[in-house]
């Protein structure tokens, strides 16, 4: 199977999944963007999603997704160190002008945001998704028990929350330097390049994923804001 | 005006492939900037062999920039400081005076350490073999120009055909990838009609070569083409992508 067993292939894999994922960030981000117009609309949202069987299955795609974009990382991390001969190389080494950081720090970068994913499933989707599938409720300290599909409210206490803020914003900075490569890289795995597309493609993937980032940071910000200066 | 450099070099030596390797630092006195790379080393071996010791061992052959033979890492850049040049178009002009300059080889598990700075490039060969033949209508001399080809896609071709296979890719490439140098080869034939015949079989039978020798992965970094002697463009790896992957879904 040539997914498996040809580099390419793999990379294919990263593509592919790497594309889906960024797909599921920009419909997500679009939802959170509606809690900072309407908090009942956003709660509406919650409550069309919550444990319904699309999505369900939904979650269950994205789990897969993450799985496999996470496993072919580090299958193609230890191939690579392999094909250099180890970890140690060149005693010294510089990096090129046109090479992005971010392209060689891909894994790292990953690393943290697969960090702030377990944070974020912690904060919200345990408290949501999760209690709906269950049939009960969660409760919080000082906001008592919070229904599954009152996503308003959970996002008001936890970045009210000045660290729980910052670290958000810190795991949607990873993210965007994960995806400023990553959407150029996806799209030149797949073969859809040329000398002319090549800057056109590294512009467009940083307007869209700074776009996307942008949607979710505003409601960090903008529920912390609501929280202390209003 | 030209004038003359004091510097310390820091060579990597290894006296084979199996045997332990460690950097050994040689004082350069008065070395015209006016003096090519590959030259200082010819200066700092005639005094190493006059003292009674081992030369440095390094690949080099035609000096001019078209063999690819020369494969030096100097001061963490493959070639050196220079951009889109060999290591034998690189002149000391480029070092100041009192710099420590670092001199490596090739380092990837494709390309075994031979001796010293000397690395075994083969796997490129092999690579090259794997491809096989290109068709070719024997029988009478066609005509100039009987088969039409867009002055556009021949310059493609001849821009990926100026691959001299000298390794700087694999070198620069963090990952050890080699897809460039194949990406390259594959353009070249890819792009014009007489390399149509067994253009999937070419792309599919190289690729599993060069996975085979133990080549990384291509995680589009731009490494390999920063660092290229002759700016071969990363658009060929996207063809050669392209390429594989319409091969295979063809299968």
């Amino acid at each position: 199977m040539w997914l498996i067993d040809s580099s390419i292939g793999r990379k294919v894999v990263m593509s592919v999944t790497g594309s889906a994922l960024i797909f599921f960030l920009a419909f997500h981000g679009a939802m959170n963007f509606v809690a900072l117009i309407s908090e009942d609309g956003y709660n509406a949202i919650c409550e069309f999603l919550g444990a319904n069987w699309y999505a369900l299955v939904g979650t269950v795609g994205l789990a897969a997704l993450v799985a496999i974009h996470f496993i072919y990382a580090f299958v193609l991390e230890v191939r690579n160190i392999r094909a250099v001969g180890g970890l140690k190389r060149y005693s010294r080494k510089e990096r090129p002008a046109n090479v992005e950081w971010a392209s060689q720090n891909m894994l790292v970068l990953g690393i943290i945001v697969i960090l702030g994913l377990a944070l974020h499933l912690t904060d919200f989707w345990s408290k949501m998704q999760l209690q709906d599938i269950m049939g009960t409720t969660a409760s919080l300290e000082g906001l008592g028990q919070v229904s599954p599909t009152d996503g308003a409210t959970l996002i008001g206490y936890f970045f009210g929350k000045t660290y729980v803020a910052i670290m958000y914003l810190i795991w949607l900075a990873a993210i965007w330097f994960h995806l400023s490569h990553g959407f150029w890289s996806a799209i030149q795995t797949l073969g859809w390049n040329n000398d002319k597309w090549l800057c056109r493609w590294q512009v467009i993937g940083k307007i869209v994923v700074s776009i996307i980032i942008a949607m979710f940071a505003f409601v960090v910000i903008g529920f912390w804001f609501k929280a202390h200066c209003c | 005006m030209d004038k003359n450099i004091s510097f310390t070099l820091k060579v990597w030596r290894q006296r084979g492939p199996k045997e332990k390797g460690q950097f050994v630092s040689y004082p350069m006195k008065d070395i015209p900037t006016d003096t090519s790379f590959l030259e200082m080393l010819d200066i700092l071996n005639e005094q190493l062999i006059n003292k009674g010791e081992e030369p440095i061992v390094f690949d080099h052959d035609c000096r001019e920039g078209i063999c690819g033979m020369c494969s030096l890492y100097i001061n963490g850049h493959a070639h050196g400081p220079a951009t889109g040049a060999t290591t034998c178009q690189l002149y000391m002009r480029r070092f100041n005076d009192g710099d420590v300059i670092t001199v490596e080889p090739w380092r990837s598990a494709g390309f075994p350490i031979i001796r010293d700075l000397m690395v075994d490039r083969s796997a490129y060969d092999k690579i090259m073999q794997a491809g096989g033949y290109t068709s070719v209508n024997t029988g009478g001399v066609p005509d100039a120009n009987s088969i039409p080809i867009s002055k556009e896609k021949a310059d493609l071709a001849m821009d990926a055909a100026s691959c001299i296979g000298c390794g700087a890719c694999v070198a620069a490439c963090k990952n050890g990838s080699a897809m460039l140098f194949v990406s390259a080869k594959v353009s070249q034939l890819a792009l014009l009609p007489q390399g149509q015949v067994e253009a999937a079989r070419r792309a599919k039978a190289m690729i599993a070569k060069m996975d085979e020798l133990g080549f990384g992965n291509c995680t589009n970094t731009r490494a390999c083409e920063a660092e290229c002697p002759k700016c071969v463009s990363i658009s060929n790896i996207a063809r050669l992508n392209r390429e594989f992957i319409c091969a295979k879904l063809k299968d």
